[in-house]
């Protein structure tokens, strides 16, 4: 087992609700509501240092109870260890865990790829859009188990909708724009684009 | 007589001894010999078929040989658009877009089983078949077909080119979409078109 576990026991105790050890790989269950706390320690701490974030998603099973769980998988450069963390969302809570955003700035599309896919709301999310659907898509979360593989609408009503989206609408200038990364740019970068330079448009 | 009518019986040439000949055809026959044999093809490849039709366009194979020296990745200036692989219905409109800026006379192939008929991705998110958004001429099947199904496919649509006549223009009549649905054809035939078969037929419609 990932000697990870432990010490994330020690440090946040019940919050830390299961671990297992499948084909070598650790998945810790954690407490939907602390799911940004703990992450942010295993990425600050300099003994655990996970700094990579490779994946975010969730899992439906054919399970009335227990339906969905939303999974984090985390690897740690340093010590070569992965961790999978995993918050269940029983029925009748809220589907809704905390963003990892603030984090990790690569959970911005994860997150919104699994909410356009299974309606889970990351909180903390700057800008939870669909993102492998249309806006405006009307047939629910394709990944959840309730919509049928064929989607809810006939052939013919599904291709009106699709039709009906206009094909520039999603790629504006100003989403494309350098403009709005700015300050994230490096120095030097950003000296020369006030200089005057030409950003090569 | 000089004058000798070629086997396509559409080109007569006269050659008189010693003098300068000369050669009468059909008007609307030389311009479909022309455009038959200099189609431009805009590739509009999503899925695995496009690596088929890159190997298809690339040395082995040689599209070249047919007029299709220059692939056109502009619309505006191609005439033939080759749907290579599945189209989502993300991507519809945006198919339909590009096949309205092609100008006339334009064509279209669909090649693969999923630009045919969604093929094996009958879900929620794939178009069944791109003729529910823009007339075809050519399908050519297979998963995905080989560079010579596709030459195949392309020579057959050369074909009908070949056989456009001037006098009856109404094939080269833009098809207007209706303009609240933006479908070109009822509703009950798409669903027709795209009704599921094979395995298809038999997937999970969960209660859950
Ligand atoms: S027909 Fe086969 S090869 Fe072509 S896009 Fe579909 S799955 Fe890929």
């Amino acid at each position: 087992m990932n000697p990870t576990v432990d010490a994330l026991r020690e440090k946040f105790g019940a919050a830390i609700q299961r671990a297992d050890v499948v084909w070598g790989e650790t998945t810790v269950v954690v407490e939907r509501t602390r799911v940004a706390e703990i992450v942010r320690w295993l990425h600050d701490d300099p003994g655990q240092s996970y700094v990579y974030l490779s994946d975010v998603t969730a899992v439906e099973n054919r399970d009335v109870e227990q339906p969905l769980e939303v999974v984090w998988h985390l690897r740690s450069l340093a010590f070569r260890r992965f961790l999978r963390l995993k918050a269940l969302l029983p029925k009748g809570t809220p589907l809704e865990v905390p963003s990892v955003f603030p984090i990790f700035k690569s959970a911005d599309w994860m997150e919104r790829e699994c909410f356009d896919m299974f309606g889970v709301k990351f909180v903390g999310h700057p800008d939870l859009r669909r993102l492998l659907m249309w806006e405006g898509y009307k047939e629910g979360f394709p990944l959840r188990k309730d919509i049928p593989l064929l989607g809810r609408f006939s052939r013919a009503e599904q291709l009106r909708q699709a039709l009906a989206a206009n094909p520039e609408a999603r790629y504006s200038k100003e989403e494309l724009s350098i403009a709005d990364a700015f300050e994230d740019l490096p120095q030097d970068m950003r000296a020369r684009l006030r200089s005057g330079e030409k950003t090569g448009e | 007589m000089g004058l000798t009518p070629r086997p396509e019986s559409n080109v007569v040439s006269y050659d008189p001894k010693g003098g300068e000949g000369w050669v009468t055809t059909r008007l609307d026959f030389l311009v479909n010999w022309g455009r038959a044999n200099s189609l431009w093809p805009m590739p509009f490849g999503t899925a695995c078929c496009a690596i088929e039709f890159m190997a298809s366009a690339a040395a082995q194979f040689d599209l070249a040989r047919f007029g299709m020296e220059r692939m056109s990745f502009s619309p505006r200036q191609a005439d033939v658009l080759i749907c290579a692989g599945r189209v989502p219905f993300k991507l519809a409109p945006v198919l339909r877009r590009i096949w309205q800026q092609m100008p006339q006379p334009k064509w279209a192939i669909s090649m693969g089983a999923c630009a045919s008929t969604g093929g094996m991705f009958d879900n929620y998110a794939v178009v069944q078949g791109i003729d529910t958004i823009i007339p075809v001429d050519v399908y050519v099947p297979g998963c995905p077909p080989r560079p010579e199904g596709l030459i195949y496919g392309i020579m057959m649509l050369q074909e009908k080119v070949k056989r456009e006549r001037a006098a009856d223009p109404s094939i080269r009549h833009e098809m207007e979409p209706d303009p609240t649905s933006q479908l070109y054809i009822p509703p009950s035939a798409i669903n027709e078109l795209s009704e599921p078969f094979g395995n298809a037929v038999h997937q999970t419609r969960s209660g859950l």
